[in-house]
């Protein structure tokens, strides 16, 4: 009951929006073509739900993302535990990594474009590099906040090499390999809207700049609410992993 | 259980090398009868907690030898169970997976060890919690099981009870002898509370500083249980203390 209490409040001010948005539209003080009133925004989002035409983008976006995500990020989750693990690749892979890191990502967009052309590597590509370092950064972090005393304690019980990784080096990096998780995800799906908007023959972001360029307002803000909505979705599958993941932790007031 | 092992240290000599040379050990002579409790007493900073780390096999660095059994005692091994002050259990396990550590508890075998421990430390009804819901003598409790279960010759405990208040110390005081009393492993407790040597052990070796040196062995036959309030555990109690506090006779007299 306090929690929908709560719900409520946080509901006020995008509901008050959408009373005035409509209304607006309604007494024709703001231009149909540039905000169409929320409720034919709400006809738009139907018909290409009915028509099947946002279910098939949006399944185009998300596997690019997934793709991208997957290459990437578990390419940072490899290289971030073994750059943890051993200072000697560390002091291999770590400098180069971090000058990379220093490069923004959108700059390096056109040149992706050049070498693999608009079709899916370049976007796979782009997503997966965006991923990468997040996870990178966040396991190397977790594996060097181990704490030392426990490897005492490993070495005692006579843990195995395979054993130190399995039951304590990655249990006690999993805080921040699940945060570096969290920001490889919004990142990698970042990256698919600057993709897709770039050049696409499907997906949302082309769905988005295809209804620009028709002038078709709603259907761009139905592409702009898929986004928002599909990332929100991710975000929350990360965070109820961690919260059934990260119940030992003592800090952890989910 | 095993408490088969006769704990030898001779001539055991240690230096850390820092911009200054630090002699923290300097040779020592012991040795622990299998099944028998000793405790060591001694100042701060007088290397007993490295002189537990070199018997465990933590530290390698050291000179003399460390004989387990007869034998070289080696690296770190399941024969030489470490207590430390703080419990050290691994949070993201359940109590019954920190006393299992590395073997499964799908293992029927493990499944009945791990539940026999758990009986042995009073833990029922805590299986499946973690860590962070117990208090601390809980948690050291189960310190005290995770190493139990590997069945040490020797068990070594390293001010194990130093964080805990009064109340809870004594009573994990009297668990540990009912402990050692049902599975005689040889133990080498280290402490820096009197009542606690002469509660407990044996023999309590008395430690120096600069560099680390054993002062005097208090040998202890008051019959288990003790009372603290005994006039025969108040003498052993002075005894310690003297030992303490007691100065070296200089070797050679000095003229001035
Ligand atoms: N890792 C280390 N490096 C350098 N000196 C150390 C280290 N560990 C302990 N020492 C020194 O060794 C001496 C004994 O330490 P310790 O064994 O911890 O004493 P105790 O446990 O009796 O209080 C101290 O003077 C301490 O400064
Ligand atoms: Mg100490």
């Amino acid at each position: 009951m306090k929690q929908l209490g709560k719900w409520w409040k946080g509901a006020v001010i995008p509901v008050s929006v959408l009373l005035l948005w409509q209304w607006a539209s309604w007494s024709g003080a703001a231009d149909p073509k540039l905000f169409p009133a929320p409720s034919s925004i709400f006809g738009d989002l139907y018909t290409m739900l009915l028509s099947g035409e946002l279910f098939y983008h949006i399944r185009i976006s998300v596997v690019r993302a997934a793709l991208g995500f997957l290459l990437g990020g578990s390419l940072g989750l490899l290289i971030g535990l073994l750059v943890g693990m051993y200072v000697k690749v560390e002091e291999l892979v770590d400098p180069t990594v971090q000058m990379l890191r220093t490069v923004p990502l959108l700059s390096i967009t056109p040149l992706f474009i050049l070498w693999f052309g608009f079709g899916e590597l370049s976007k796979v590509l782009l997503i997966a590099m965006g991923a990468f370092f997040p996870l990178y950064v966040n396991t190397f972090l977790g594996v060097r906040g181990v704490d030392k005393k426990l490897f005492d304690v490993a070495r005692v019980l006579e843990f195995s090499r395979y054993k130190q990784v399995t039951k304590l080096m990655l249990p006690a990096a999993l805080p921040n390999v699940l945060l570096g998780l969290r920001l490889s995800l919004s990142i990698a799906w970042l990256c698919l809207v600057v993709a897709e908007l770039m050049g696409a023959d499907s997906g949302v972001g082309y769905l988005i700049q295809d209804a620009r360029s028709y002038v078709r307002t709603g259907a761009v803000f139905v592409g702009i609410f898929v986004f928002a909505a599909v990332g929100k979705l991710a975000d929350s599958a990360v965070r109820l992993l961690e919260r059934r993941l990260l119940k030992w932790q003592d800090n952890y007031r989910g | 259980m095993s408490g088969s092992g006769k704990l030898e240290l001779i001539a055991v000599d240690k230096s850390f090398r820092a911009e200054k040379q630090n002699h923290v050990l300097a040779d020592i002579h012991l040795s622990l009868s299998p099944g028998e409790f000793v405790t060591i007493i001694g100042p701060s900073g007088c290397g007993k907690s490295t002189l537990l780390k070199i018997i465990a096999g933590l530290d390698a660095d050291y000179e003399g030898a460390v004989l387990l059994g007869g034998v070289d005692a080696g690296k770190p091994s399941r024969d030489k169970g470490f207590i430390f002050q703080e419990h050290r259990l691994f949070p993201w396990l359940t109590v019954e997976r920190n006393i299992a550590a590395n073997q499964s508890l799908r293992n029927k075998e493990v499944r009945g060890q791990v539940d026999a421990m758990i009986k042995l430390v009073r833990l029922e009804g805590f299986e499946k919690a973690y860590p962070k819901e117990l208090s601390g003598g809980m948690s050291q409790r189960v310190a005290i099981a995770r190493a139990l279960m590997q069945s040490p010759q020797v068990l070594l405990l390293d001010e194990p009870f130093g964080a805990l208040d009064a109340f809870t110390r004594t009573h994990m005081q009297e668990a540990l002898l009912d402990i050692w009393r049902n599975n005689r492993a040889t133990m080498l407790l280290v402490t820096h509370d009197i009542d606690e040597a002469v509660f407990l052990s044996e023999r309590i070796v008395v430690m120096d500083a600069r560099p680390g040196r054993i002062k005097q062995i208090v040998r202890n036959d008051l019959p288990y249980p003790r009372t603290r309030h005994s006039p025969g555990f108040q003498e052993l109690r002075s005894q310690v203390m003297r030992a303490l506090e007691k100065q070296e006779e200089p070797e050679e007299n000095w003229v001035i």
